[in-house]
């Protein structure tokens, strides 16, 4: 099962980052994972939230938000875990457009965010190859 | 090969058509000269007279009249003949200053409607139809110029006038309209309307339309074709040099014909006034070659075109322009280039993004720096930086198509160009500060 992330588009202007992440804070809603790509013009804030429904209605108000499916795979703690995952979808075609590690609590330990061009058929591969990943309920 | 209302004068060649406006300019300047003292001083001022005017080649030796002009003669410093001779006066609705009111012998008004008739006919009309006019009546032209035109042609008149739409719909169905004379976004109104009440495209009798008096795109014109099952035409025309029907689009939908017979036209740089050559952009200017109430020589439109000499499909020899691209008012150069804001909102149009944008300018090194502003809808929005990267190129890409000069575009969130009073600031202009 993958999970959804939300992006948001923001202009590369001093505050406009802070204005977004103080939104949610006003709306108890708590970021699980985020990370930011960053262009000369603009940056795409990519994040899972506690409630992404509400996440989107806050920010769409008055910013472009978009919703995407990821998959979250848990990384072993061991050498080679990553490039394992990464080798999976390699040898099956599937390309990676960007990924980030988080660490989902304490007790669920650490994940990797893919997004690929094919997420039903990586969640596929994940989990014919044992590997663990994360749901949305986990998260909520 | 369509229908025309005059044939020999549509289809007259290039040598006839100079001949009759050779022959009326030198009358008309010689009627101006003796009656208009306005712009008699314009002429000795320049040193004119009017003998220098021996044909259209040497109209470029006469004075501009523009707006301004108007505003200066304001009520009867520009009228050609005597008071008592006029049978009608029209006017426009502008709101900044003072009105333009323009004044027709019955002369007058019978070439506008001629004219009007021309472009009944040119889509289609005969004494069968039946022509809904709902441009408003009164001062403006409108839909005293439609109205005319469709007694000229022998039509069916409805003069509806503007507004209440379940009025016009029921004439429209119960009367069986076949021609419909609105302004383009009333059209697009009454379209939607007729689908809200469940109607289908096939349903009305409607086969074509003239559409007029404000700006339109060609996907406008796709959508009213669409939502009324008919042929959608523009036409131009300006209270100053008579009203709708100075040009008038034909069957071939791509440019309006221009009445020559009646109105010589000129292409001029908006900046130094001089004549540029045929199909280059520029401002239109028209002489008005045998009105006699309210004769303009040389008005400066304002509006940016271009003409085209190419053969028309629909056999009419007179000369087409482009709908105008924007007004000379909103001309920037940038690069030596001419660009209109329109333009721009052209291509966002097209490339499926909403008209929200803002152009900044700075010189730096002494070249000019030419920034576009975009606003992104959510749909357009992608997670993945190289989608919103390509999508920016390909706006670049139609923006120098276009304009002929490469901007930069930037998307940006929706909301977040500036505006003034609830009105976006279009232009930045930051190298005003440098010169
Ligand atoms: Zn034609």
């Amino acid at each position: 099962m993958a999970i959804q992330q939300i992006s948001v588009f923001v202009e590369n202007k001093q505050g406009k980052l802070v204005e977004t992440v103080k939104a949610l804070a006003e709306n108890g809603i708590n970021i699980r994972a985020m990370s930011i790509a960053d262009t000369k013009d603009f940056g795409i804030l990519r994040m899972i939230t506690s409630d992404n429904a509400k996440t989107q209605e806050v920010l769409s108000e008055d910013t472009v938000v978009n919703t995407t499916d990821v998959i979250a795979v848990k990384m072993g703690d061991y050498p080679g875990a990553l490039y394992k995952v990464i080798d999976i979808l390699a040898k099956a075609d599937i390309n990676i457009e960007y990924m980030y590690a988080f660490t989902a609590s304490e007790a669920l330990g650490a994940y990797v965010v893919f997004r690929v061009d094919d997420v039903a058929h990586a969640q596929k591969l994940m989990d014919e190859n044992g590997m663990e990943s994360l749901d949305n309920k986990d998260l909520f | 090969m369509g229908n025309y209302f005059q044939p020999e004068i549509e289809t007259a060649s290039r040598e006839e058509i100079l001949a009759i406006q050779n022959e009326k300019i030198v009358r008309q300047i010689k009627h101006v000269y003796e009656n208009v003292k306005y712009y008699r001083d314009l002429m000795d001022e320049k040193g004119v007279k009017p003998e220098d005017i021996k044909g259209v080649e040497d109209i470029h030796k006469l004075p501009f009249l523009s707006k301004a002009d108007l505003r200066e003669a304001y009520p009867y410093g520009l009228l050609g003949t005597d008071l008592k001779n006029c049978v009608r006066i029209q006017s426009t609705s502008g709101t900044t200053g003072k009105r333009v009111v323009a004044f027709y012998t019955q002369h007058d008004i019978d070439l506008w409607e001629e004219c009007c008739a021309r472009a009944i006919v040119a889509v289609g009309g005969t004494k069968e139809d039946v022509v809904q006019v709902c441009y408003g009546y009164g001062l403006f032209t409108g839909g005293a110029g439609l109205h005319g035109g469709s007694h000229k042609v022998g039509c069916l008149t409805l003069p509806m006038s503007s507004g209440n739409t379940d009025r016009q719909i029921q004439f429209m169905m119960d009367l069986q309209s076949t021609i419909l004379c609105c302004t383009p976004s009333y059209a697009a109104y009454i379209g939607e309307t007729l689908a809200e009440m469940g109607y289908k495209p096939g349903d009305n009798k409607l086969k074509a339309g003239i559409f007029g008096a404000e700006p339109w795109t060609e996907e406008m014109r796709q959508s009213i074709q669409k939502s009324l099952g008919i042929k959608a035409y523009d036409i131009y025309g300006l209270t100053e040099i008579s009203g709708p029907g100075v040009a008038f689009e034909c069957e071939a939908q791509n440019g309006m014909h221009i009445n020559e017979d009646h109105f010589y036209v000129e292409v001029i740089d908006p900046e130094t006034g001089e004549v540029l050559p045929e199909g280059s952009k520029g401002e239109l200017v028209f002489t008005a070659l045998d009105k006699e109430a309210f004769p303009m020589i040389r008005y400066r439109t304002r509006d940016i075109c271009v003409l085209s000499r190419e053969k028309c499909s629909c056999g009419r020899t007179h000369v087409k322009m482009t709908k105008p691209m924007g007004r000379s008012d909103d001309m920037l150069i940038i690069r030596g280039v001419n660009v209109f804001p329109s333009q721009i909102e052209t291509v966002l149009l097209k490339e499926g993004y909403t008209p929200n944008y803002q152009i900044e300018l700075d010189r730096i090194n002494n070249s000019d720096t030419f920034e576009i502003k975009v606003e992104m809808a959510p749909e357009q929005f992608s997670d993945i930086v190289s989608i919103n990267q390509a999508k920016e190129k390909k706006l670049e890409q139609a923006m120098r198509t276009m304009l002929g000069i490469g901007p930069k575009v930037r998307l940006v969130p929706p909301k977040t160009i500036a505006r003034s009073e609830g009105k976006a600031v279009r232009v930045i202009d930051h190298r005003k500060l440098h010169d």
